[in-house]
C-alpha cells in the first residue's frame, strides 16, 4: 500500500471535517477522493501532504510513518485548484524550483525541465510568466512543476475545478493519458462524479466526515453500498420502496410482467437520443422519473395519458430506500 | 495616478470649471507656490554658494547624523515590519488583534508626546530604564539610540501598512507549493514571499525613508539638539532660521525637500506595477 | 499614492485566514522580540506618560491644565483643529471630486503634490510657509506671529487626509445608482445631495477624524511662523515642550496626557466608523 490512513480525525472549531477516517491507496494507481464540497475530501488530502496536521490518527506514505513530518520532508507533489504559480517566475524556473531547491547539478535541472515541458505541452512557453498562460496551460505547468521532484506521490486538489467545462474535459483525458504513461501514485479530489468515473481506477466516497464506500467506478455504480453514494454517483428515481436508475426501469403496455406498478404518463420530454417520461404510479404520490431509447418510445407509442407499468430491469441497480 | 476611470458622467462645464480652479488654487497658494520658494530662496545666491552651505563643518555633520540615523531607523523597521507582517497574516496566535490594534497607534502620537515619554523611561537621571541602562554603559537620550528610537517609533507602522494588504492578497497557496516541493522555511520566504511583496516592501521603505528623514518634534527632545554633535538636519533648519542664517536654513530646506519630493515620485512611478500583475 | 497612511489597516487583518498556522519554534521567536520591541519603544513609553500624569494628582493635574497659559493654548489648539478640519472637509472633498470625476492635462501633478504635505519634513513645511505668508512674503501677506498662522500650518499638514480616504470610496461609486435618480427626475444638486453624499460621509469623517488629531497634535510646522507668544499662538504641543524644557516633567505629561488620550479617542471611532460601514457593505 502506497498511502495508508489510519483512524484521522480532524475538526475546525466545532465543525468536524474528517471523523475516523482510514483509508489504503494503492501503489500506481490512480484515485479519486469523491464526494460533495465540505465533505471532508481535500482536508484529507491535505492531511497527506502534511498542509494540515492530523488532530489523531497516522498518515504513513511509502512504508513510512509521516503523520508528523513537515510537507517538505515527505516527498509529495502537489498540485492546487488554482495552480499556486510562481507568479514571480518564469514557467520553466517555476518547474525547476523544487530540483533547485534539492541543489541538483545544472545541467540536470535543464535537462529535466525541458523533459517535463515537452511532457505537459508547454515547450514553447518556457520563458512566459504565468501570467501570460491560459488556467490550463497554468494547470499543466502546476502539474509538471510537482512531477519534477519525482514524489512518490502526486495529491492533486480540484486540479480543473477553476477550469472551464471544455478544457475541463479535454484536460482530465490528458491527465488519464499522462498517468497511464507516468504511473506515480496519483489521488485527486473532486466533486465532479462523472470525473470519478472517467478518469479515476479506484473512487474513495467521502461524506460529512467520512468514508462512505470504496471502489472501483464499475463497483460504485453497479452495486452502491448506501442511498448516498447511489444518489451521488447518477441520477436517481423511487420505484415501489427502492432507489433504481431512470434507465433501468422497464417499460411495458399492457401488466404482463408479476409485480409491474401501473402508471400514467403525466409528462413527456425528448432529449436528444433519449426520452424522460414521468408516471404518476399513485395521486400521493411524486412521479417516477423513467429513461427510454427515441425507438423504445416510438415501438409503445408513448404519450402524455398513455396506461403504462413499469418493473426494475432484472439487471437493475437498486438499494432499498430507507423511509 | 493612472486611476481606473469609470465612465465620466460629466458636470456642467461651470460646475466643473469652478470646482478645477478651486482646487487648483487652493493646492498652488498653499502647497505649491510656497514650496517652489523654499527652492528659489536656496538657489538665489547661486547653486555654488548653496552647497557651500551644505558643506559648513556642523550642517554637514547634521547631514551625515541624519543619513545614519535614518538608515539604522528604516532597517529597524523593515525587519520589525517584516515579521509583524508575516505573524499577522499567516499565523494565528492570542491578542492578535489587539496587537494590531495598537500598531497604528504611533501615527497618531504627538511627536512632542513620543519625545517626552521616551525621555520618562529612558533618561539617566530619573527615568525608569536609563539609570540601569547608564550604568551598563547605555546612553539613550541626548544620544544616537535616543534619536534612533524616536525616528523607529514615528514610522514604525508605515512598512506593515504596505506589507499586510498585499500579503493578504497573494494568499499562502504558492508558499504552501513551496513547501510540498521541498523549501524549507527560510527558502521559502526568500524564493516565494518575498518577491511576491517585493513592491510593497520597497513602498515602505521608501515612505519609512521619507518619514525618519523629517522627524522633528521627538527627536528634538531627545537628542538634546547640541550643534555639531547630536543635531540632525531639521533641527539645524530650526536653529539656523532662528539665528538669521537664513541662507542655510534654506538650503538644508530645500536638500530635504528635494529628498521629500524625488520619495513622492519614486512612489508615484512604482505603484501602477503592483496593479498590472 | 500615500493613501495607505489615511485609511486604517488594522480592518484587513482578518480574524482567522484559511490555513493560518499555528506558532511554531521560529515563529514564536519573532512575536516574543517583536512584542519586546514594541513594548520598550511604544507601550511602556505611553504608558509612563500616563503614570507620570497621574503622579501629579488630581488636584495638581487639574491646576496645570487650568493654568491660565495651558488653558489658552488648548483652547486655541482645539479651535484651530476644528477649524482646519472644516475647511478640509470642504476642500478635501472637492479636491478628491476634482481628481476623479474631472480630466484635464496637469491632473496628475496634482494628485503628487496633494501628497507632498505628507512627505515634507514638518519643519521645513513650516518654512515653506514663511516663504510666502512671513516677514519677506513676495506678495506682501505677512502672518507671522498671528493666529493665521497656527490656521495656515494645520492647513497645509492635514491637506492630503480628507481627499486620501474620500477619493478612492468616489472612485468605486457606481454610476448606475447616479444614472437611477437622474431617470426618477432628480436634479444633479439633488443626487448629489440625496445620493452621493451619503455614502462618502463614513469617508470623509474618517479623513476629518485623522485631520483632526494631526491638528492638535501638530508642533514641528508651527514653530517658525507662529512665534509661540503665550496667550495668543501658542499651542499644547509647545506647552509641553516648555514644561520639559524647565524640568517639569509631570506637568508636561499632564498635557501630554490630554493629547494622547484625544489621538486614542480618535482611533477607537475610526475603527467604529469603519466596523459600521463595513457591516452595511
Amino acid at each position: 500500500m502506497s498511502i495508508h490512513v489510519d483512524g484521522v480525525s480532524k475538526r475546525f472549531g466545532d465543525f468536524v471535517a474528517l471523523d475516523d477516517v482510514s483509508v489504503d491507496l494503492p501503489t500506481g494507481q490512480l484515485t479519486a477522493l469523491l464526494g460533495p464540497s465540505g465533505g471532508g475530501k481535500s482536508t484529507l488530502l491535505r492531511i497527506i501532504a502534511g498542509l494540515e496536521t492530523a488532530d489523531t490518527g497516522t498518515v504513513t506514505i511509502e512504508g513510512r510513518e509521516a503523520t508528523h513530518l513537515p510537507p517538505q520532508k515527505r516527498n509529495v507533489g502537489f498540485v492546487f485548484q488554482h495552480y499556486a504559480a510562481f507568479k514571480h517566475m518564469s514557467v520553466a524556473k517555476n518547474v525547476a524550483f523544487g530540483l533547485e531547491i534539492r541543489h541538483r547539478p545544472k545541467t540536470e535541472v535543464k535537462k529535466r525541465v525541458a523533459e517535463l515541458l515537452e511532457l505537459v505541452h508547454l515547450d514553447q512557453f518556457a520563458h512566459r510568466l504565468p501570467s501570460q498562460l491560459s488556467g490550463g496551460q497554468r494547470q499543466r505547468m502546476a502539474l509538471a512543476r510537482a512531477l519534477a521532484v519525482e514524489p512518490s506521490v502526486l495529491l492533486l486538489d480540484e486540479p480543473f475545478g477553476a477550469l472551464d467545462a471544455k478544457v475541463r474535459k479535454e484536460l482530465r483525458e490528458w491527465l488519464r493519458r499522462l498517468h497511464d504513461e507516468v504511473h506515480v501514485t496519483s489521488v485527486f479530489v473532486t466533486h465532479d462524479q462523472e470525473e470519478a468515473l472517467e478518469v479515476a481506477d479506484e473512487i474513495v466516497v467521502i461524506n460529512e466526515g467520512r468514508v462512505e464506500q470504496v471502489g472501483t467506478p464499475d463497483q460504485l455504480y453497479d452495486a452502491p453500498a448506501t442511498d448516498f453514494v447511489m444518489g451521488f454517483l447518477g441520477p436517481v428515481t423511487r420505484l415501489g420502496g427502492a432507489q433504481v436508475r431512470p434507465h433501468d426501469i422497464e417499460v411495458s403496455t399492457d401488466p404482463g410482467q408479476p409485480g409491474a406498478v401501473p402508471g400514467r404518463v403525466v409528462r413527456l420530454l425528448r432529449v436528444g437520443f433519449e426520452v424522460r417520461l414521468w408516471v404518476e404510479t399513485a395521486p400521493s404520490e411524486e412521479p417516477v422519473s423513467v429513461t427510454v431509447t427515441r425507438a423504445h418510445q416510438r415501438q409503445l407509442a408513448l404519450g402524455e395519458g398513455s396506461a403504462v407499468w413499469l418493473s426494475p430491469t432484472s439487471d437493475a441497480t437498486r438499494v432499498d430506500a430507507v423511509v | 495616478m493612472a486611476r481606473a476611470q469609470a465612465p465620466l458622467t460629466r458636470d456642467p462645464a461651470p460646475v466643473r470649471w469652478g470646482l478645477r480652479v478651486v482646487a487648483v488654487v487652493y493646492v498652488v497658494l498653499l502647497v505649491a507656490w510656497p514650496t517652489y520658494l523654499v527652492f528659489e530662496n536656496a538657489l538665489k545666491p547661486g547653486l555654488g554658494a548653496m552647497l557651500d552651505g551644505l558643506r559648513d563643518p556642523d550642517v554637514a555633520h547634521a547631514i551625515d547624523l541624519t543619513v545614519t540615523i535614518t538608515v539604522y531607523a528604516v532597517l529597524i523597521n523593515l525587519a520589525f515590519g517584516l515579521t509583524v507582517s508575516l505573524l499577522l497574516v499567516r499565523y494565528d496566535f492570542p491578542g492578535k488583534r489587539l496587537l494590531s490594534a495598537l500598531l497604528d497607534v504611533p501615527l497618531s502620537v504627538s511627536p512632542v508626546v513620543v519625545g517626552l515619554a521616551l525621555v520618562l523611561v529612558y533618561n539617566g537621571q530619573d527615568g525608569w530604564f536609563g539609570p540601569t541602562l547608564e550604568r551598563l554603559g547605555y546612553q539613550v537620550i541626548f544620544s544616537t539610540p535616543g534619536i534612533v528610537m524616536a525616528t523607529v517609533f514615528v514610522a514604525l507602522p508605515l512598512v506593515i501598512r504596505e506589507i499586510v494588504p498585499v500579503l493578504e492578497e497573494i494568499g499562502d497557496e504558492q508558499e504552501q507549493a513551496a513547501r510540498s516541493l521541498g523549501a524549507n522555511g527560510v527558502q521559502t520566504f526568500w524564493r516565494v514571499t518575498l518577491p511576491g511583496i517585493k513592491w510593497a516592501v520597497v513602498y515602505g521603505v521608501v515612505l519609512a525613508l521619507a518619514r525618519s528623514i523629517g522627524e522633528f518634534g521627538a527627536v528634538k527632545i531627545v537628542s538634546g539638539n547640541v550643534v555639531g554633535q547630536s543635531q540632525t538636519a531639521t533641527l539645524v533648519v530650526e536653529e539656523t532660521y532662528q539665528n538669521f542664517q537664513q541662507q542655510t536654513s534654506y538650503a538644508v530646506s530645500a536638500l530635504l525637500a528635494l529628498v521629500a519630493m524625488v520619495s513622492l515620485v519614486v512612489v508615484a512611478v512604482l505603484r501602477p506595477k503592483e496593479h498590472k500583475s | 499614492m500615500t493613501s495607505s497612511l489615511t485609511a486604517p489597516s488594522r480592518a484587513r487583518v482578518r480574524g482567522r485566514a484559511r490555513g493560518a498556522r499555528r506558532l511554531g519554534a521560529g515563529a514564536t521567536l519573532g512575536l516574543g522580540v517583536s512584542v519586546l520591541w514594541f513594548s520598550l519603544l511604544v507601550l511602556i513609553p505611553l504608558v509612563a506618560v500616563l503614570v507620570s500624569a497621574a503622579g501629579l494628582g488630581p488636584k495638581e493635574f487639574l491646576d496645570v491644565l487650568t493654568n491660565a497659559q495651558t488653558a489658552a493654548a488648548i483652547r486655541l489648539t482645539v479651535v484651530q483643529s476644528l477649524l482646519v478640519t472644516a475647511l478640509n472637509v470642504v476642500m478635501g472633498t472637492a479636491l478628491a471630486w476634482v481628481l476623479v470625476r474631472d480630466r484635464f492635462p496637469g491632473k496628475v501633478v496634482l494628485d503628487i503634490v496633494i501628497d507632498v504635505p505628507f512627505a515634507l519634513p514638518t519643519i521645513v513645511a513650516g518654512l515653506v510657509l514663511v516663504s510666502l505668508y512671513g516677514p519677506r512674503s513676495p506678495v506682501g501677506i505677512d502672518v507671522n506671529n498671528t493666529r493665521w498662522a497656527v490656521f495656515l500650518a494645520l492647513a497645509l499638514v492635514t491637506l492630503p487626509f480628507v481627499v486620501r480616504t474620500v477619493q478612492p470610496v468616489l472612485e468605486t461609486l457606481d454610476h448606475d445608482v447616479e444614472e437611477a435618480a437622474a431617470s426618477l427626475g432628480a436634479s444633479r444638486l439633488t443626487t448629489f445631495r440625496r445620493v452621493i453624499l451619503p455614502s462618502l460621509v463614513p469617508a470623509i469623517a474618517a479623513g476629518a477624524a485623522l485631520a483632526f488629531a494631526r491638528g492638535i497634535s501638530e508642533y514641528g510646522s508651527l514653530v517658525l511662523l507662529s512665534g509661540n507668544l503665550p496667550n495668543r499662538t501658542e499651542v499644547a504641543s509647545v506647552r509641553v515642550f516648555t514644561y520639559l524644557e524647565n524640568g517639569q516633567k509631570g506637568q508636561a505629561s499632564a498635557i501630554a496626557a490630554v493629547l494622547l488620550v484625544v489621538s486614542l479617542v480618535v482611533i477607537v471611532s475610526l475603527d467604529l466608523i469603519q466596523r459600521r460601514v463595513a457591516r452595511r457593505g
